[in-house]
């Protein structure tokens, strides 16, 4: 591992998208998206509210499935294959949603149990060692025996990111890591990515609608509107590009109202609302 | 003609729920019955818990309604017999309409309140978490981990109470017998039980065999697929309370007809 150095390492691709489209029913969320996601790198995927941003990580943990086009991963195109093998692949991956969804019935410690109870052969004590072990590299050591409900949002959410860890996975996911939460905290969580990024060189994808924090975490960022990509690249080159929409979204311009008279009476009487139409689109979760 | 499509449409969503409640069933008893011989070992310790707070709590308010109906039973009868003067014969009367339907549908509904409802409610506010969403990021199937325990606790204590229930409701006849028929407690207690054939208690007890897997599937069915927002758990509570007191009711009808023509041969 020594042996190759950082650069090698970025360069090697870990996930592929090719052409991915999602549908919810008739209506397609995501309109053919290419993007890969390099070995060891930070991607931040950004997004408003309705651009499809969660939807596409819900597939890239499997949880949807693509209407058309393909997502390469370990070599399996997940577009295509058996729940048997989608959830081998899951073993290898570590998902954080937004609320944390750590389970309210069971312990702190026995929630970053579940997985090497269900998955490994591991003795009672190896496990409770690594439960231990998870807990401190969120900060939460000591919490083993805390119920979820003691929690605070941000210390809920660090459980939640020991219980994607248990497994050491290769990819590491995050459904709004700042999410209602506090600055202070939400900086807290972000330092905990940077973290982890540091300690274990783990590829991390992370969704969010948080500048300050894509900006603090990321290697390379996605900027997705209404199902489509707008922009990719690095911090710098999202900072400095000139394309309308990126510039919209990182200077926090809102939306500009419907300026025609005429456009407006349209907007009113029209029966069928087109897929864009504020109403139609489905709330970022 | 659209009413004729209307009703076809009824139908055509009647039968694709049931399939969904099959598959579910089928599912649960695939994870309860065959996976633990392929090296998945059971949930014990989660279905004794379950089977604690579905079975052993539903006993004291089980026992207070069924020994009620067994009253109510005996005071209906015995205004009939008395003007034949049969009075004697409400035991058997009590008996009977406790063990073959009395027993298991009083012991189904109130399962349905205490915990078809909770089943729902349980899974769907997971649902709306996304705790379930973590499972299957986890590569736990969430049948497995959530349906199954129920599954098993269902259907072995569901005929445990309805064996509580029929007891229950006899000593609830007895009540009546003694006060008011002229029995003497063992006398009421030795002709209920002369009046009872093998056959009674077990066609009851199969039936809440399939009540219980009846109220698992739906109950579990809805929280499953509870929608976004806190308000689709209620949705989702009470439909499966709807749903399985509905369906607990034709499961009941379907075996009461197929046990009275096999009888009958």
């Amino acid at each position: 591992m020594n042996q190759i150095d950082d650069f090698t390492l970025q360069q090697e691709t870990i996930i592929s998208l090719r052409d991915l489209r999602v549908n919810y029913g008739e209506r397609e969320i995501l309109h053919g998206l290419n993007f890969e996601v390099r070995r060891g790198e930070t991607l931040v995927i950004l997004g408003g509210s309705g651009s499809g941003k969660s939807t596409l990580l819900r597939t890239l943990v499997g949880l949807e499935r693509p209407s058309s086009g393909e997502i390469w991963l370990k070599g399996k195109n997940l577009a295509v294959i058996s729940d048997a093998e989608m959830n081998e692949i899951r073993k290898r991956m570590g998902m954080s949603f937004q609320g944390g969804a750590v389970f309210g019935s069971m312990t702190v410690g026995e929630n970053v149990a579940l997985p090497l109870r269900e998955h490994t052969k591991l003795e009672e004590p190896t496990i409770e060692i690594i439960v231990r072990l998870k807990l401190d590299q969120v900060g939460l050591a000591g919490f083993e025996d805390y119920m979820p409900s003691q929690l605070s949002g941000g210390m809920k959410k660090r459980a939640a990111v020991a219980r994607a860890m248990a497994m050491d996975p290769e990819i590491l996911f995050f459904d709004e890591p700042s999410a209602g939460l506090d600055p202070i905290i939400a900086a807290g969580v972000d330092e905990l990515i940077l973290d982890l990024k540091k300690a274990f060189h783990m590829t991390i994808v992370v969704v969010t609608h948080e500048l300050a924090s894509a900006f603090l975490i990321a290697d390379r960022m996605v900027l997705i509107d209404k199902g489509n990509i707008v922009a990719m690249g690095s911090k710098e080159q999202m900072r400095s590009s000139t394309n309308p929409r990126v510039r919209q979204f990182l200077d926090r311009i809102a939306e500009p109202e419907v300026l025609q008279e005429a456009d407006y009476l349209q907007m009113l009487t029209e029966d069928h609302r087109g897929a864009n139409h504020p109403v139609n689109k489905k709330g970022g979760v | 003609m659209e009413i004729a499509a209307q009703i076809g449409g009824s139908v055509a969503d009647g039968l694709a729920y049931l399939g969904a409640l099959a598959s579910l069933g089928g599912r649960a008893a695939y994870f309860t019955f065959v996976a633990p011989f392929r090296g998945k070992p059971l949930r014990l310790q989660q279905a004794v818990s379950q089977a604690m707070q579905v079975g052993v709590r539903a006993l004291p308010i089980l026992s207070l309604i069924t020994f009620f109906i067994g009253l109510i039973l005996a005071l209906q009868s015995a205004y009939e017999l008395r003007k034949f003067g049969a009075i004697t014969f409400v035991a058997n009367a009590v008996a009977i309409s406790m063990t073959r339907e009395l027993g298991p549908l009083i012991t189904a509904i109130v399962v349905i309140g205490r915990s078809g409802s909770a089943f729902a409610a349980e899974i769907g506010t997971m649902r709306v978490t996304e705790e379930i969403d973590a499972l299957e990021t986890m590569a736990i199937h969430p049948v497995d981990f959530l349906v199954t325990p129920k599954f098993l606790a269902m259907i072995i204590m569901l005929p445990c109470l309805t064996i509580w229930a029929n007891s229950m409701g006899i000593l609830g006849g007895a009540l009546f017998g003694v006060t008011q028929a002229g029995f003497f407690f063992s006398r009421y207690i030795r002709a209920s039980l002369d009046a009872l054939f093998l056959r009674d208690i077990v066609t009851g007890l199969i039936k809440s065999v399939v009540f219980g897997i009846t109220i698992t599937a739906v109950g579990c069915h809805e929280g499953l697929s509870t929608g976004a927002g806190a308000e689709e758990v209620g949705r989702s509570t009470t439909r499966a309370v709807v749903v399985s007191i509905f369906l607990v009711i034709l499961v009941d009808l379907v075996f009461t007809a197929l046990f009275f023509f096999i009888s009958e041969r």
